[in-house]
């Protein structure tokens, strides 16, 4: 054991020349440990291991992608594959022959997003910040009435006639906009991520006669962005993703169905197809409808895994900061 | 001390609180009634506890809370053991390019919608053109209706659901190995512990309070299913219910497609007494552990 101790920093040395790295110790530490044939096997079968696991996790995309890009008579032929049979863009041809309803779709999604994650965050924030404060009188009790709705809900239907009969918001846009603006988890975790922001900066902001307001909008707000971002990412996510409420309180009354709940009406309901690219004109028969179906969910799909490498390090914060208690 | 500004800062979530969540309580009442639109909630018929005798007995009661059980135990099982294996066999990685790259596609399931499942799954799996079936058929086998198989989707939903979480999942126990002192693998490395010796006494243990608290809250939501999920998988298939329905798909069948408030309003109590006491027993069994980590 002594032996080895020794050879450590000789190592590290060694390491630094092979290398010509000039990196601090506890960068090269590390390297220094000498790898036995088991470390070797298990750094082999975690390599092996997790890139077979990642292009499963792809594959799928692949398969839509390339259906998205094949002959329809190819496909009725043969079947999907994870290459496109006998490559064509008709499918596509037919979504933008006749755009008027993708891009409804489009600009309901997009409106809804944008104005849904602005309003939200900013009712977020505020009682993130509310619940932050210690000396807030009523801190607890608002937490503890927040925190309830996760525990115990009305269920489905007395929300579904609440919202819908009494509150008369069947085939209107507002049901499904004004219930994605908030969650209580949203709000626990603002409330986590102000505890980065030191409370002598509330302290100092109060001995300068600043108002609670102030203090919020202009010396919280501005170190908050890591928390914003992270947050308007989960809620903008949430209204791009969005097919459950519509299918609920939209249904067919409105024309522009949000995204989702678009390509969903699209997989499952045998006229939509048809409805959606060229009006009823269209025989059925002449649709490529399988591979429209898959170059549909590319349409619907697109902006948001464009975006998705930008923004993955946000999800990752997010689920690392709301893993602590609320 | 004034609070009134903080209030008000409150005020528009509180609002929405009580428009969303708390005002639909009342209507739990219909789980109790015969109930009809024109009589309204409180002017229907009272019939006691008829509509939740009539779950029982018609045995759907049982295969509801079976279904939404035994996949969550599922789930929870697998889930943890491939989040966990994945996380360490992460911390090898020391390619920092290919661990970004690796981690991006594991994490891509996670962000797309439900309704681009059910696409995937049709893609792959319908009689005519699913991907599956012409893979058979090109190897000389006949294709299968796999809509119409009940005993298939066990598999198939337990599969779609850990291709969809597991890596994303493992971020937390990954954030955990990251947090275990970097001593300790050099002592264990100059006693000369094994790769294995090194998993079994330094990371395993390190995980387990994370563990713990993880599978008691998941326990904890054991009663509530995965809507989305299944019902972009599965939908309106009735000959798959037997091992595919969950209480969230039966409620918002008997909602959308039956107009049947009663049965839904029972079912909907019945698993929010259930899983509420549920979650009681969690947060009590984490707070003996660690009051840190309880929720209250």
């Amino acid at each position: 054991m002594h032996s080895s101790e020794t050879a450590a920093p000789a190592a590290v040395e060694v390491a630094a020349v092979v290398t010509g790295e000039r990196s601090s110790p506890l960068q090269t530490r590390p390297r220094t440990i000498k790898l036995s044939t088991g470390d070797y096997v298990l750094r082999g079968i975690s390599y092996v291991t997790v890139s077979l696991f990642a292009l499963f996790c792809a594959l799928p995309f692949v398969l839509i992608i390339s259906a998205s890009l094949s002959s329809e008579s190819a496909v009725v032929r043969d079947g999907f594959g994870l290459l496109p049979r006998g490559f064509t863009l008709t499918a596509y041809e037919y979504i933008f022959k006749a755009p008027r309803q993708i891009i409804g779709s489009y600009v309901v999604t997009v409106t809804m997003t944008t104005v849904g994650t602005a309003i939200g965050l900013f009712v977020i924030a505020m009682t993130g910040f509310a619940l932050y404060r210690k000396d807030f009188r009523f801190r607890n009790y608002i937490s503890f009435f927040i925190y309830f709705t996760t525990l115990f809900s009305a269920g489905l239907a007395p929300t579904f006639l609440w919202v819908a009969r009494d509150l008369g918001l069947r085939g209107s846009y507002l049901a499904v906009f004004l219930q994605l603006l908030m969650t209580p988890w949203l709000i626990i975790l603002m409330k986590n991520f102000m505890r980065t922001v030191p409370y002598e900066i509330i302290e100092s902001g109060k001995v300068d006669g600043a108002g609670d307001f102030r203090i919020f909008s202009q010396l919280t707000l501005p170190m908050m962005k890591p928390a914003l971002a992270t947050i308007g990412l989960f809620l903008a996510l949430g209204y791009w993703n969005e097919w459950y409420l519509s299918s609920l309180y939209l249904g067919s009354s409105v024309e522009f169905k949000p995204l989702q709940y678009h390509l969903y009406n699209l997989i499952n309901t045998a006229n939509a197809l048809r409805n959606s690219v060229a009006g009823s004109n269209v025989s059925i028969t002449d649709l490529p409808s399988n591979t429209l179906k898959m170059a549909s969910a590319v349409v619907a799909t697109g902006p948001i895994l464009l975006l998705y490498p930008f923004v993955q390090k946000y999800f990752v914060t997010g689920i690392t900061v709301g893993a602590v208690k609320g | 001390m004034d609070s009134k500004v903080l209030l008000l800062m409150c005020l528009p979530a509180v609002a929405f609180f009580v428009v969303f969540n708390y005002a639909p309580l009342p209507g739990i009442w219909i789980a109790f009634t015969n109930f009809n639109y024109r009589d309204g909630i409180f002017g229907s018929p009272f019939v006691g506890l008829q509509n939740f005798e009539f779950l029982i007995r018609s045995g759907q009661l049982w295969l509801l809370t079976r279904n939404t059980i035994l996949y969550n135990l599922a789930f929870i099982v697998l889930g943890n053991i491939l989040q966990i294996s994945l996380a360490i066999m992460l911390n090898e990685i020391r390619m920092k390019y290919f661990k970004k790259v690796a981690q991006t596609l594991m994490f891509l399931p996670y962000f797309i919608s439900v309704v681009l499942i059910g696409v995937i799954a049709f893609n792959l799996l319908n009689y005519d053109t699913g991907a599956l079936n012409a893979l058979i058929v090109q190897t000389g086998g006949d294709p299968i209706k796999i809509y119409s198989i009940a005993g298939a989707w066990p598999f198939i939903i337990v599969l779609v659901h850990l291709w969809q979480s597991t890596g994303y999942g493992s971020i937390v126990y990954f954030a955990a190995i990251m947090g275990i002192d970097k001593s300790l693998f050099e002592a264990a490395a100059i006693d000369g512990a094994s790769a294995w010796q090194r998993i079994r006494y330094i990371i395993l243990p390190s995980l387990k309070p994370t563990f713990i608290i993880l599978l008691l809250f998941s326990l904890g939501g054991i009663m509530h299913g995965n809507f989305g999920l299944f019902w972009n998988l599965v939908g309106n298939n009735a000959t798959l219910y037997q091992t595919t329905d969950i209480i969230e798909t039966a409620v918002y069948r008997m909602v959308m497609s039956q107009n049947n408030f009663t049965t839904s309003t029972a079912v909907g109590l019945y698993q929010s007494i259930f899983g509420f006491t549920l979650v009681m027993l969690a947060n009590w069994f984490v707070r003996r552990m660690n009051k840190d980590y309880a929720l209250f």
